[in-house]
């Protein structure tokens, strides 16, 4: 019992860092990025390639002179990057980051918790996320801040809608909602997004509705909204909000994987599987999730240095006019195959 | 005591505590945020009947859709302590006896009641997934559909109260 304690605590604290590093480094990359897509260099000045650049950022967003508003709401003013942060890194917890470790005669699985309703305790998480947003907004007291707000509460709710619709779906193909019973099923055979391309090519755009990514990043849109939501916000808490999303970014993108791209698994892992030792192969397959979550927060901003933003009603009938009726044809689609196929 | 008692006790008292606020608060934007500690408490109360399923959509729904949308609105209406009008007193009464009436009749109604009347109620874990959906499609198919007809029609409604001009 008490080794299991032990053990959990250290997992909870390694997925912790690793989602505190990975966020960090993300803001150096999308600089690196922004900066070979525009055919820059990009931050070189602190380290070696500009390495050390998350470290001076995280400095001077912790020495930056920390303002509150009077007319503000100060309880509220401070809740809302809290909230922000905690929900961006409660999400974590049911990613399976790799396959069992055996240490003696115990062994030890590489993820926090699997419980069977998984894939809900996303939406729960998500769906909690944008009450940061909001309650940052409105205390702000701010009109800008306050429209931010709003369009980002409205925007989440649009795209929470196909988004579950889409995962409906996948959720008929396999079975169950325990994610770490979806990565399993992938093992040695197709991945997911052969089954469901159409559903997988939702949950993605919604993926990136959610995090408030570029193309939909219109909750803090510069050019009409000064600053959107944050736009009071100065010093860490600003640093709060701005961390929570490459968060959010970096855990959307294992859930895709999870989801979609086989989670841990190898590519072709059955034909090697009987060579190599099992903590052998479990590291093998921590290391390919990460990679395979690297190339996803890759893509998200590769999408976001090429795409312009979308006007709001352009988003709103994305959303509502497109996504959802393709999620539910294919709800409908995927539902006739299976009968075809015998699967039902 | 076993823990789970505690836990009960706790999230009693914060469900009742954050109620009680929600209608003594006189901002609005609060009183939506004890709302959703409330609907949160709630949520906890199933998890401890061991119905991980209801506790979820409890979340997802409740605090999720539904109190974000409470929100929207009251933001977006921009309530304010000063602007809001003076009430009289004859709605307050009549408010106030009514939801008394009501609670002595739940009260009534529940007095008499039999928990293993109800034939899931013997089975502990009614609230996971798996036999939740089976109770659900099975035993009681045609309510389930028959609710879901109902809330086709109120989203109709919706949509054609909200239309400007009626073609």
């Amino acid at each position: 019992m008490l080794v299991f304690v032990i053990y959990k605590i250290i997992l909870v604290l390694v997925v912790f860092a690793i989602s505190l590093g990975v966020a960090a480094y993300s803001t150096y990359a999308e600089r690196k990025v922004a900066a070979f897509m525009q055919d820059r260099v990009g931050p070189d000045r602190a380290g070696p390639f500009g390495l050390l650049q998350p470290l001076a950022d995280g400095l001077k967003m912790f020495m930056k002179e920390e303002i509150i508003p009077t007319v503000s709401n100060k309880f509220l003013f401070i809740l809302g990057p809290s909230l922000a942060m905690l929900t961006a890194l409660m999400a974590g917890v049911i990613i399976p980051w790799g396959g069992n470790i055996t240490m003696g005669n115990t062994s030890f699985p590489l993820q926090i918790t699997d419980i069977n309703i998984g894939i809900l305790y996303v939406f729960g998480v998500v769906s909690f996320g944008v009450y940061g947003i909001m309650i940052g907004g409105w205390a702000s007291n701010n009109k800008y801040s306050l429209l931010g707000a709003l369009r980002a509460s409205s925007q989440m709710i649009s795209y929470e809608i196909a988004m579950g619709l889409a995962i409906v779906a996948l959720v008929m193909t396999t079975g169950t909602l325990s994610l770490g019973e979806i990565v399993a099923q992938q093992s040695g055979t197709w991945f997911n997004f052969v089954y469901q391309p159409l559903g997988c090519l939702i949950f993605i755009i919604c993926a990136f509705a959610e995090t408030n990514r570029a193309p939909f990043d219109l909750p803090e849109c510069e050019t009409e909204l000064v600053g959107g939501y944050h736009t009071e916000y100065s010093s860490m808490k600003l640093g709060f909000y701005l961390f929570a999303e490459y968060i959010n970014m970096f855990i959307s993108s294992a859930i895709i994987v999870s989801l979609y791209f086989g989670g841990y698994n190898l590519p072709f892992q059955n034909l090697i599987t009987q060579y190599i030792d099992g903590n052998v192969l479990s590291i093998l397959q921590f290391l390919c999730f990460f990679t395979k979550v690297l190339m996803g927060i890759f893509f998200f901003m590769w999408v976001r240095w090429t795409i312009p933003r979308f006007r709001y009603d352009q988003l709103m009938n994305l959303g509502w006019k497109i996504l959802i009726p393709l999620a539910i044809f294919n709800i409908l689609a995927t539902g006739v195959m299976m009968y075809a196929l015998g699967k039902v | 005591m076993p823990l789970s008692q505690y836990l009960f006790f706790f999230l009693s008292f914060v469900a009742v505590l954050s109620a009680l606020l929600v209608i003594l608060d006189k901002n609005p934007v609060h009183s939506v945020l004890y709302l959703i500690i409330t609907f949160f408490s709630i949520a906890g109360h199933f998890l401890l009947l061991n119905a991980n399923f209801l506790f979820i959509v409890q979340i997802i729904v409740y605090t999720g859709a539904i109190m974000v949308l409470f929100l929207y609105v009251i933001m977006m209406l921009n309530l304010n302590k000063e602007i809001e009008p003076h009430k009289k007193n004859i709605p307050k009464v009549a408010a106030a006896i009514s939801a008394g009436i009501f609670l002595m009749s739940l009260i009534a109604l529940l007095k008499g009641a039999d928990v293993n009347l109800l034939p899931a109620a013997r089975n502990s874990n009614i609230g996971l997934l798996e036999n939740l959906g089976n109770v659900l499609f099975k035993e009681y198919m045609l309510p389930f559909e028959i609710s879901s007809l109902l809330f086709l029609g109120a989203m109709v409604g919706a949509v054609f109260l909200s239309k400007k001009e009626i073609n």
